[in-house]
């Protein structure tokens, strides 16, 4: 059974005005612990279908389930409720809170999640262990290089233990050996916590990385491959 | 929540040159707001402490209707109402002082002026309101002596010293005539220059006797240890008081001018102060604007990673607290020690100008200015800059109720 059942979305953009036709009929399933590329030329859709998957947008048509949850049933409050407990979103550039240092921001999620103390403090050096960070546990973001920032990002995202990490073009501002980290980093997480990820982007390098690809153009899903790597 | 509070802690030290120039446009005008109202509150405390003290006191009692026009026909018996007022012993009651107060005209050689004659138990008025320490010549009066003590300003328009006698004319109880003369034992000055102008004192024997008011009284002052036991007194004794024979009126009954003066002054600084606030608010709201809009993208990731709006609008709405606070207690903290060294050392404005203390002296009062500390006035300065912040967060709290990720993070 899929984790992500995402069934004939259309989302159009401006429907009153000059519409723009974002997506046009996506169908997709993927499960649990897959390491999924979704790419393609720039204005495909690929954003607008990562937003819709995380219940950032909603859809103009169409539905998503994710888990046992169909998002269309839930509220805006209820919304932000299972954000925070089921997904991790990893954006382009300023994921974090610029006046938090690495650990808080990385605490963070787990505060509005009311955990205990002495947890938050033990999974945020874990974390931060794991992206290669633990002597910047006390830096501000402007601190940190960019690719810093992500790995912080990154273990922010898993911080509060999600199905799955959603990533939009996470990789856009790196350069090639911060984003060969991410990747690495990234793809260790999915094997040893078996954290479904989802992640778009450009990159040849990135796609390269992938288990699953799937290509989309014009708002449609042009193809779907799978590699055994 | 400790956490959400040292999330605004630092917030508001992000940009820390704006967070400086809004706090300082609260510190100015809280520092000129709480100095300009402790100046204006001591001013008129000094106002009504000189005038009930020196002379009115905190209430009288009259014959019903006296207080009108002041006529020397409506007076009372004494010993009808010291007979009334044994019955009744209220707390804080010191005692009361029998009046006979009309106007006179009081002449010496071809000098002559309108005058305020009061007669009265000098020894209840020195425990009242220490006349002795107001004397600048001379002595007070025995009980009984033919003799007048002058006030200093109308020594000196009539042209008297203490060797001298004044003449005394007037319209006594039922027309009857009244003229007199009376050696001058004694010259007052009550620092306040109306008063100084028109007064003058005869034993209450004597006064009535020269208004052929045998055993009369215009009033009586009600004598109290201080001013917060007013109101129980005065219920009292009302009880005790048929109203249709007798009034008893407090100063502000008694002053209604003063009343009003006070009321119009405390208006037009509201009016100042108020203009000072609405300029401070678009100061604030300006600042709101810009922070709302650089934090968009950041707003949009929190509510993305699942914090709720509500706990969102909070945080912002602490951080515009702590921001206005800043300037708060930084203004408070700063007028204090001025508020502090002014009510020990009153603004005496003779010292400044001649032209401002003539001014003042011509409304009848003493240019010396003590500042009135009260912190009522330094707290009512935070809750005010509190209002204010609260207020104006409810711009950026609607912003965030209505915030959609997608489009907030979008550049
Ligand atoms: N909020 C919006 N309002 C109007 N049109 C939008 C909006 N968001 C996206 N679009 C349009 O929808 C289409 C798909 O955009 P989307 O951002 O999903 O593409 P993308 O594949 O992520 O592109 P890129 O690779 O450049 O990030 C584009 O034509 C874009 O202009
Ligand atoms: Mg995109």
């Amino acid at each position: 059974m899929s984790i992500i059942s995402v069934k004939n979305i259309h989302k159009t953009y401006n429907e009153n005005t000059v519409p723009v036709h974002a997506l046009r009929g996506v169908d997709l399933e993927i499960s649990e612990g897959e390491f999924t590329a979704i790419v393609g030329p720039s204005g495909s859709g690929k954003t607008t279908l990562l937003n819709i998957i995380g219940g950032l947008d909603r859809p103009t048509e169409g539905d998503i389930r994710l888990d046992q949850t169909e998002l269309s049933t839930l509220n805006e409050n209820q919304l932000i409720e299972f954000r925070k407990n089921n997904i991790g979103f990893i954006f382009q550039s300023y994921n974090l809170i610029p006046v938090l240092t690495s650990k808080e921001n990385v605490e963070f999620v787990m505060l509005l999640q009311n955990r205990p103390k002495k947890e938050m403090e033990t999974r945020a050096k874990e974390l931060l262990n794991a992206v290669g960070l633990s002597d910047k546990l006390d830096q501000r973001p402007a601190q940190l290089s960019g690719g810093q920032q992500q790995r912080v990002a990154v273990a922010r995202a898993l911080a509060s233990k999600p199905r799955f990490v959603l990533a939009d073009e996470p990789t856009a501002n790196l350069d090639s050996k911060s984003t060969a980290d991410l990747l690495d980093i990234m793809a260790k997480l999915n094997q040893e916590e078996q954290i479904t990820f989802v992640f778009s982007t450009h990159d040849n390098r990135v796609i390269e990385r992938a288990r699953r690809v799937v290509t989309m153009v014009d708002g449609k899903i042009e193809s779907d491959e799978t590699f055994n790597r | 929540m400790k956490q959400i509070f040292k999330l605004a802690w630092r917030n508001i030290w992000r940009n820390k040159r704006r967070t400086l120039i809004t706090a300082a446009s609260v510190f100015f005008a809280v520092l000129f707001a709480s100095s300009m109202k402790s100046l204006q509150a001591g001013a008129w405390n000094e106002m009504i402490k000189n005038v009930t003290s020196l002379h009115i006191g905190y209430a009288q009692i009259h014959a019903a209707g006296f207080w009108e026009n002041r006529s020397i026909d409506k007076s009372l018996s004494e010993e009808d109402i010291l007979q009334q007022l044994n019955e009744v012993e209220p707390e804080g009651l010191v005692g009361y002082l029998p009046r006979l107060e009309s106007f006179a005209l009081a002449s010496s050689g071809d000098k002559s002026g309108a005058v305020l004659v009061v007669g009265a138990d000098l020894e209840k008025e020195e425990q009242h309101s220490e006349l002795s320490s107001r004397l600048v010549e001379g002595r007070l009066l025995e009980k009984g002596e033919p003799g007048v003590i002058l006030a200093e300003g109308l020594a000196k328009k009539l042209n008297l010293g203490l060797q001298d006698s004044l003449i005394l004319s007037s319209i006594g109880y039922h027309a009857a005539s009244a003229v007199g003369l009376y050696p001058i034992k004694g010259i007052i000055s009550f620092n306040n220059p109306e008063l100084d102008k028109q007064f003058c004192y005869l034993d209450i024997q004597v006064a009535q006797e020269f208004y052929a008011a045998e055993g009369m009284l215009t009033g009586m002052v009600i004598h109290l240890e201080d001013n917060s036991q007013l109101d129980g007194v005065l219920t009292s004794i009302r009880g005790q008081l048929p109203p249709e024979d007798y009034e008893v009126m407090d100063w502000m009954e008694l002053m209604p001018d003063l009343v009003e003066a006070k009321n119009l002054d405390e208006a037009g600084s509201f009016l100042i102060l108020g203009i000072l606030y609405i300029i401070i608010t678009f100061g604030i709201f300006g600042t709101l604007l810009m922070m709302t809009r650089e934090r968009m993208y950041e707003f949009g990731v929190l509510t993305a990673i699942g914090m709720k709006k509500w706990l969102l609008s909070f945080a912002v709405w602490i951080e515009i607290i702590f921001m206005g606070f800043v300037g708060a207690f930084a203004g408070i903290f700063g007028t204090m020690p001025i508020v502090a060294y002014f009510v020990q050392n009153p603004i005496d404005m003779s010292k400044y100008s001649e032209d401002a203390a003539s001014t003042y002296e011509k409304f009848g009062f003493h240019p010396v200015f003590p500042m009135n500390f009260d912190i009522n006035i330094f707290t009512s300065q935070a809750f005010i800059v509190f209002i204010i912040c609260t207020v104006l967060a409810v711009y950026p709290i609607l912003v965030i109720q209505s915030l959609k990720p997608v489009q907030a993070m979008r550049k």
